[in-house]
């Protein structure tokens, strides 16, 4: 079976396909789409050993960095609420807003406890029903699914202390979305395993079918991203754009239908704004009409507000793939890890971060 | 349960009165005996020391108080008996001082104190004076301590980053990255707890153990918040030279980087309490890995990479692909991350 034989493979083998096959090709870009491809591809080394000529770009699949200033706004005014408790992962802390970050709130002595999953804010609910708790409840097809099934625990058990934010995201929208615009050149995309494993690589039919563009769904293994990178670099040599799956193990085609129904169940998708990328039509989640009791926005009247951008801060072209993070002129100098000003710079997962901490693009490959 | 003066501490207990000196007497220095603490005068008087004195503090903060293989009593003691043992000094004496919160409960003190006396034993280092205060709750975790130590230094010996070479070795201890996560586990209740433990031990045996068995150590440190990362970036920076890593060399326990990875942290910026980092000449490096590997605290000691020529200086790592990336040290708090 044709996964087993890529798993098994000696990344040095994979390392020198991907050099001659290059050999042969112009510059090509390929597109990262999701935040953890980014900090794994950095992380493993993997940058540091490919051609040149194959450039790989970031996409729009950081989940703090794709959420809009106005939601970062909202979710500050919110911890200003009488007895309100805020619950966020803890990427979310330093995001800077107009008022200052959720960081600098928590050492204003703001309620905000740090969670790993909504599952956690869950607990905090059930344990402290004197207080009002809000999730920020943002990520993409990954996150959404946990937050589906807390929300249909919360009225379960009928918890009236209980509500989400909702922020999140759709992958495929915004894919759509930036290749419609014609000025992207992206040859090809690497795309995401776990939102995969929920979706399906089905879904990505359109990349293939309507932009004609080269596709690989791979996991965040070195191997599996070598794999799905030489995969990608053989589809443009020979000018065959596909779909490929070097995780198959854990990707379906039709995806987790147990996940999506439930996203189904207590979802609708609505148009969402999007950092830099304005709105997208249908490409975000909001709390169905039935659930309205757990929307924080209705319960508590929070407006989520226009997006616009930190002065000089380009996040927005970078988590396009229009800019490397090097590019702009704020980065490693007013804005760095110790005193990010945009949202790439702050995440684990972001664009900037990774670039910031994983060294001088010297030792990175993929650089002109 | 009702908090009294019998169960919990109470802000008399800090009051220098009958509930002080009872709380002295009956629980904190019996546990804590020795020659030099029982006179109970104003300061210990220790004996003259040939040579130059190690004197260093640090004041220890951990929620929980107590943890998977530790809790602050130990490593209180830990980590300034080896503030004191990576200089290469022969740790002597050590002072206590116990910030208490109100409604502590004495039985959690008691246990606390046995643990320090415990690690100092286990150190071999009297604990000779301290103090205790107790002050209002105020949502902490319910105690800190300060520690201090004095150590009389090794003659002849003095690490530092300028006697650093191109071609040097790095050696590391051990496992890496157990406190961190196994203190993380424990607060965020993971449910990994059981297979993590914080590594925290005193160390200064072991690094007695390597500077006896040879000459050319040039550098030692504990990493402990940043982790390995932070010490070679420390050493990058005072060195002026560049280290090289390799990841497959990093000893982690399966456990520990399973948990690291779903936190998506880094293991090697997260804290230990119990290894050290050595720099040691290339010849002696063997004699150096051995001789720790002869102590029960160095069994899984690993050379894990070497200092060269690098311009501008770096540290890197070397990973399993055989890629590289710079390694820095953390910024502030390591946040676990979403998804």
């Amino acid at each position: 079976m044709a996964v087993g034989k890529n798993l098994r493979e000696d990344p040095q083998v994979l390392i020198q396909a991907i050099n001659e096959i290059c050999l042969e090709l112009d510059t090509i870009r390929l597109m990262e789409v999701c935040g953890t491809h980014t900090v794994s591809l950095f992380r493993s080394g993997v940058r540091s050993l490919l051609p040149a000529n194959l450039r790989l770009v970031s996409g729009p699949g950081c989940p703090v960095c794709v959420t809009s200033q106005g939601y970062i706004d909202a979710a500050i005014d919110a911890t200003r609420l009488d007895n309100v408790t805020l619950c966020t992962y803890g990427d979310m802390l330093r995001v800077p807003g107009r008022a200052g970050s959720l960081e600098s709130r928590r050492a204003e002595g703001a309620a905000i406890e740090i969670c790993y999953s909504i599952r956690d804010a869950l607990r905090y609910a059930g344990a402290n029903k004197d207080r009002q708790v809000i999730f920020l409840s943002v990520g993409f097809e990954t996150t959404a699914p946990a937050a589906a099934q807390a929300v249909l625990e919360a009225e379960q058990k009928d918890l009236q202390n209980f509500t989400i934010l909702s922020g999140h995201k759709l992958v495929m929208p915004a894919l759509g979305a930036l290749l419609a615009s014609g000025d992207m050149p992206i040859d090809g995309f690497l795309l995401p395993g776990h939102v995969s494993v929920i979706i399906g690589s089905d879904a990505y039919a359109d990349l293939v079918d309507v932009h004609a563009k080269c596709c690989a769904v791979a996991g965040f293994e070195p191997l599996q991203m070598l794999s799905a990178i030489r995969a990608l670099a053989a589809q443009l040599r020979h000018g065959t754009p596909r779909l490929e799956n070097v995780y198959g193990v854990a990707v379906s085609g039709a995806g987790n239908r147990h996940a999506l129904s439930s996203l189904d169940r207590v979802f609708d998708e609505a148009d969402t704004v999007w950092r830099a990328m304005g709105t997208i039509p249908l490409s975000g989640l909001e709390l169905k009409d039935e659930f309205g009791r757990f929307d924080a926005r209705k319960r508590f009247g929070l407006t989520i507000g226009d997006d616009y951008d930190p002065p000089g801060c380009r996040c927005g072209e970078v988590i396009q793939g229009r800019l490397d993070p090097p590019d702009c002129a704020l980065f490693g100098a007013e804005c760095t890890h110790e005193q990010p000003i945009g949202p790439c710079m702050v995440s684990g997962e972001g664009t900037c971060a990774a670039w910031y901490r994983y060294g001088p693009a010297k030792t990175q490959g993929g650089r002109p | 349960m009702k908090q009294t003066s019998s169960s919990h501490v109470v802000l008399a207990h800090g009051g220098g009165g009958e509930l002080t000196r009872k709380l002295l007497s009956e629980r904190v220095i019996p546990r804590l005996a020795n020659e030099f603490l029982d006179p109970l005068t104003d300061s210990a008087v220790l004996p003259a020391v040939e040579g130059e004195i190690c004197f260093t503090t640090d004041s220890y903060v951990v929620e929980p108080l107590i943890f998977p293989g530790g809790d602050i009593g130990r490593l209180a003691i830990c980590g300034t008996v080896n503030d004191l043992a990576v200089m290469g000094a022969r740790p002597l004496a050590l002072s206590v001082g116990l910030i208490l919160e109100e409604g502590l409960p004495l039985e959690l003190l008691d246990r606390v104190v046995d643990s320090m006396a415990a690690a100092a034993k286990e150190a071999a280092v009297p604990v000779v004076t301290g103090d205790t205060k107790v002050i209002e709750q105020r949502g902490g975790s319910g105690m800190t301590i300060t520690t201090a130590g004095v150590g009389a230094m090794r003659a002849g010996f003095r690490p530092g980053a300028g006697l650093i070479e191109a071609g040097d070795r790095v050696i590391v201890s051990g496992l890496i990255a157990e406190h961190g996560l196994a203190v993380m586990a424990a607060r965020e209740s993971l449910g990994i707890d059981s297979l993590l433990k914080s590594d925290a031990a005193p160390l200064a045996g072991l690094v007695k153990t390597v500077c006896d068995a040879c000459h050319t150590i040039r550098f030692v440190r504990d990493p402990t918040r940043g982790g390995v990362a932070g010490v070679v970036a420390d050493l990058v920076d005072d060195a002026a030279l560049g280290v090289e890593i390799e990841e497959s060399a990093l000893p982690i326990a399966p456990a520990v980087r399973h948990a690291a990875e779903l936190l998506g942290l880094d293991p090697l910026t997260v804290a230990n309490e119990g290894k050290i980092v050595i720099v040691v000449s290339e010849e002696d490096a063997e004699r150096a890995l051995e001789a720790c590997r002869s102590h029960p605290l160095g069994r899984a000691a690993t050379i894990v990479g070497r200092i060269v020529e690098s311009d501008p200086p770096l540290a890197e790592l070397i990973t399993r692909i055989g890629g590289r990336l710079v390694i820095q040290r953390p910024y502030g708090e390591e946040l676990p991350r979403i998804c």
